[in-house]
């Protein structure tokens, strides 16, 4: 099996969320994956290019795809669910229009393939690492846990033919594969707020409030994503979600990676754990 | 040498506005082989048709081309004008310059060569017509009904009635379909079983019906009138003949916890059991899927128990064969489960159920005895929603359509928990609300004015559990457009009619077209709307789409005019216009060389095989034959023929290629 993958971080992977790209290639490395950085990547675009062109918000994308094809990457990780979204939604647009695959491929001055696969973290771990995950689980991670898969990584349906749409089940299985206990919730796929992180944080404080007193309801001892946009509401607004709730919740907010990791021996260390603002107390320190 | 007459018709302005019909005439009068050619205002008026009759009694004519409209619209009348006058009616031919000429184009002096050359080609054709007479068909008269639900029992009953014989097939233990199960019936609250189990009685009774339970259609062979169909007597592990229905096997049947079809699950039944206790037949079958004797060996218990020595544990399938004129499909429909729908609990919540699960609390005869309870714990819920249209009128459900039912159902459901519960509380999600029928929107704004039903206009995203409580989250798109949030104790969707489980397998095997949903095709949606495209099968009820029981009962009265109407004739009398094989020189020569391309692109399995001997008797070969009573005339047959030895009478190769190179070469 190919063990030479390419990885696109986007802009929350280097930033915020750099505890996601951390445990993400620490995960890898355990399973002797190497992840290459797509050289010379630009930004996928996110929401905000294609509120203004569709031109811009199709070549963005397409010229991360045309450079990892002449980096000879043949499939890319994509952890963040928003890259994920736009980088998978635009080979689909250009695979159906030919003549926006020429125009594109004009203006960016590079040829377009159109065969990258493109991986999120769940597909990946899926692929490579879920068959040999049981022989290599030494802490078994024995949480009771909530899954939390956002709007984007399943959406649009037709497009990404990932998961359940309504019900998605794969970061369940994966969790009940390290030994967590997945718990049936409501909140699965419910909207956390997203952009308005920033400008309505009222919002999201409702929203996201809405998640985490679901999960606290239902006993769960932590939330697990794959999205840096959740994560962030979920976790960094708590102070925000808290008052909206008028009580105090600590439940910690996890990447799929981290748990991943602490359950194949990784230390809190080695997967960013201290960049959580609420800290799992069940995970030592160190 | 042809003596062909021409009538060119004005049809008022029709034709006559726009072509200059006389000129017609004239040019006509001057084509080879044409006798006499005339122009009249209505052709197909009695003055017209006495024209057409006195040209050919006076100027001999052996052939007639009308100049007129559609052949749809008069062919008969004409034909029937020549043959009271002594000639063939298949020497009867119409020229058709109205749809295909006068209304299509302007008035001109194009338009007036169009309508020459339209008459030409067809006095080419008239030429080398041949007289054809109609084909005469025998008919078995004795009805196929397949399926007994309501559909199946008034189709029997109103053919039955009509003096004819019938035979009703149902596949389950018990005639009565959906139908049984379902509570009371809108618009008017009477009692669904209270107004159907006579007439289950009514077909158990009458001496024109054969009813075999338990039963389904193995094959059938044959065509309209002469059908032969194999039936598969399902083995019941009980003699009817013995059987007196007295249920001490039922009672002591260790076998108890089989969830009952009859209760869709909501209640248990024995491995040996009647499905209802109104049951017609009334008497027991064995489930070998879940008795003990046939999954371990052991038990027998009935058999000890029956007091008449009726348990028969090693009965088989048994095939039974039988002549029919005629078949009327009434398979029915289903409903989808609830676990169709991840959003709403893929089926893991016990209190989100069907409406049909809802007909069965509902219901005197269901497992609580009529009062509303949750499935989960017996409790009576206090606060209900109903969603209508789960999974219908949702292209990304797969169901585009409207399962026509569900509005009206719902409102009765509302209704009756509102009659049940009265310090309940019951919301109705809904799109749209179609209560089309009599009686029938005024049963709805009853259940919103006056049983106090909360009509929510907008649909359901999710439901979860929590504490007990189901929470659903919806919209309510009116006024405020604000997110609602219920917090019910039970659920019932008012999931999507889709066709009946094996309903492809049986249009395949009757030859029967159907839609991408699997439902029955019926010949014309309009026009034809209880035939299907093979002559002698037709269809009622909800195998064709969902339907309400009006809508049902018509249309199986409707199927069975149709089938009374086919027995009211000693035999059967269809159009000679059909295909075939040819016999060149003498009687035993063909050019077929039997290579039987013809076989595989008949659609109506009309090719039969047929040996050609010669005086010794010895098989010289086997050539094609057409079965008169099954083939359609369609003419595929023809295109696919190597050697150009299958013909369609009255439309053969010559006469189109004449009519082509007719108009090329003038």
């Amino acid at each position: 099996m190919n063990n030479k993958l390419g990885f696109y971080p986007g802009c929350s992977l280097k930033g915020t969320s750099s505890e996601y790209a951390q445990s993400t290639l620490a995960l890898a490395k355990v399973f002797d994956i190497e992840l290459v950085e797509i050289a010379d990547w630009n930004c996928c675009g996110a929401t905000a290019a294609h509120n203004l062109s569709r031109e811009l918000a199709t070549a963005l994308p397409a010229r991360i795809l045309a450079l990892a094809e002449q980096q000879g990457l043949t499939e890319i990780v994509v952890p963040c669910a928003a890259c994920y979204n736009r980088l998978s939604v635009t080979q689909h647009e250009l695979n159906e229009d030919a003549t926006l695959k020429a125009n594109v491929s004009k203006i960016l001055k590079l040829p377009l393939g159109g065969k990258i696969q493109i991986l999120n973290v769940m597909q990946f771990i899926e692929k490579y690492i879920a068959g040999r995950i049981e022989e290599k689980t030494t802490k078994p991670f024995e949480q009771k846990v909530v899954c939390y898969y956002g709007c984007l990584l399943v959406r649009p349906h037709n497009i990404l033919q990932f998961d359940r749409l309504e019900d998605p089940q794969s970061m369940d299985n994966l969790m009940r594969k390290i030994g967590a206990t997945s718990l049936d919730w409501g909140y699965k796929t419910e909207c956390c707020g997203a952009g308005f992180s920033v400008s309505r944080t009222d919002i999201v404080a409702k929203l996201s409030g809405k998640i985490v007193k679901d999960a606290k309801d239902r006993g769960a001892e932590a939330i697990i994503v794959a999205c840096p946009m959740c994560q962030s509401n979920l976790d960094m607004r708590r102070p925000h979600i808290d008052s909206f709730l008028r009580i105090k919740t600590n439940i910690p907010v996890m990447y799929i990676t981290q748990a991943m990791g602490l359950a194949v021996g990784l230390s809190s260390k080695e997967l960013g754990l201290q960049k959580l603002f609420v800290a799992p107390t069940f995970a030592s320190p160190n | 040498m042809s003596k062909i007459g021409v009538f060119v018709c004005h049809c008022g302005e029709n034709i006559g506005a726009t072509v200059d019909c006389e000129r017609v005439a004239n040019t006509a009068s001057q084509m080879e082989g044409v006798e006499f050619a005339t122009d009249y205002k209505y052709m197909c008026s009695e003055p017209g048709q006495s024209r057409i009759k006195d040209a050919i009694r006076e100027k001999g004519l052996d052939g007639v081309v009308v100049a007129a409209c559609s052949p749809r619209m008069h062919e008969p009348t004409f034909r029937k004008t020549c043959a009271e006058a002594g000639l063939n009616p298949f020497m009867c031919e119409m020229s058709n310059i109205r749809e295909h000429c006068s209304w299509v184009h302007e008035k001109g002096e194009e338009t007036t060569e169009k309508a020459v050359d339209l008459v030409r080609m067809l006095v080419e054709k008239v030429k080398r017509n041949k007289p054809l007479n109609p084909i005469k068909v025998p008919i078995t008269k004795k009805a196929l009904i397949i399926g007994g639900g309501i559909a199946g029992i008034q189709a029997s009953l109103d053919i039955a009635n009509a003096g004819q014989k019938v035979i009703l097939v149902e596949r389950d233990p018990s005639i009565g379909g959906h139908m049984s199960q379902l509570s009371e019936t809108f618009p008017t609250l009477d009692c669904s079983q209270c107004i159907l189990t006579p007439r289950m009685v009514d077909v158990a009774q009458h001496p024109n019906i054969t009813l075999y339970s338990y039963a389904e259609l193995e094959k059938l062979e044959g065509f309209i009138g002469n059908f032969k169909a194999t039936i598969r007597l399902k083995a019941k592990s009980v003699d009817y003949k013995l059987c007196t229905g007295c249920g001490a096997c039922t009672t002591k049947c260790p076998t108890k916890k089989i969830p009952s079809e009859f209760n869709e699950g909501l209640g248990l039944r024995t491995a040996i059991y009647t499905p209802f206790p109104q049951a017609v037949p009334n008497k027991p079958v064995i489930d070998r899927k879940n008795c003990r004797y046939y999954l371990t060996g052991k038990c027998k218990v009935c058999e000890k128990i029956c007091p008449t020595g009726a348990i028969q544990f090693d009965r088989e399938d048994e095939f039974i064969t039988e002549d029919i004129g005629a078949v009327v499909l009434a398979t029915g429909f289903n409903v989808l489960k609830t676990d169709f729908f991840p959003e709403y609990g893929y089926g893991k919540y016990t209190d989100v159920i069907t409406g049909l699960q809802f007909e069965r609390l509902a219901s005197a005869s269901g497992p609580t005895m009529g009062e509303i309870r949750r499935p989960s714990d017996g409790t009576i819920p206090k606060k209900i929603v109903f969603i209508a249209c789960a999974g219908s009128r949702d292209p990304a459900k797969g169901i585009p359509y409207c399962s026509k039912i569900c509005c009206m159902y719902t409102a009765k459901h509302a209704m009756l928990y509102q009659h049940k519960v009265h310090d309940g509380e019951s919301y109705v999600f809904y799109m749209d609300i179609r209560a089309g029928g009599k009686n029938y929107e005024e049963f709805v704004r009853r259940a919103i004015e006056e049983d106090g039903a909360n009509y929510v206009r907008g649909r359901v995203a999710r439901i979860y559990e929590k504490d007990g409580k189901l929470i659903v989250k919806g919209v309510d798109t009116l006024l405020d457009a604000k997110p609602v949030e219920i917090e019910a104790d039970m659920v019932v969707l008012a999931t999507a009619g889709v066709s009946n489980c094996g309903a492809e397998e049986l249009a395949q095997k009757l030859h029967v077209s159907y839609d991408p949903y699997k439902f029955f095709a019926e010949a014309h949606p309009k026009l034809k709307p209880v035939e299907t495209n093979t002559a002698g099968i037709y269809l009622c009820g909800s195998c064709q789409a969902p339907k309400d029981i009006p809508d049902t009962v018509s249309t199986a009265s409707g199927a069975a005019a149709k089938v009374i109407g086919l027995f009211s004739n000693a035999e059967l009398t269809r159009e000679p216009t059909i295909a075939v094989v040819n016999r060149i020189a003498t009687h035993d020569v063909s050019t077929c060389v039997g290579c039987f391309l013809c076989e595989t692109a008949c659609p109506y399995q009309a090719i039969e095989h047929e040996e050609i001997k010669n005086r010794a008797g010895e098989v010289i070969k086997t050539v094609a034959r057409v079965n008169p009573g099954l083939c359609q005339g369609c003419g595929t047959c023809v295109s696919f023929c190597r050697s150009k030895s299958i013909d369609i009478q009255g439309f053969s190769n010559e006469q189109m290629f004449a009519e082509v190179m007719s108009v090329l070469e003038n």
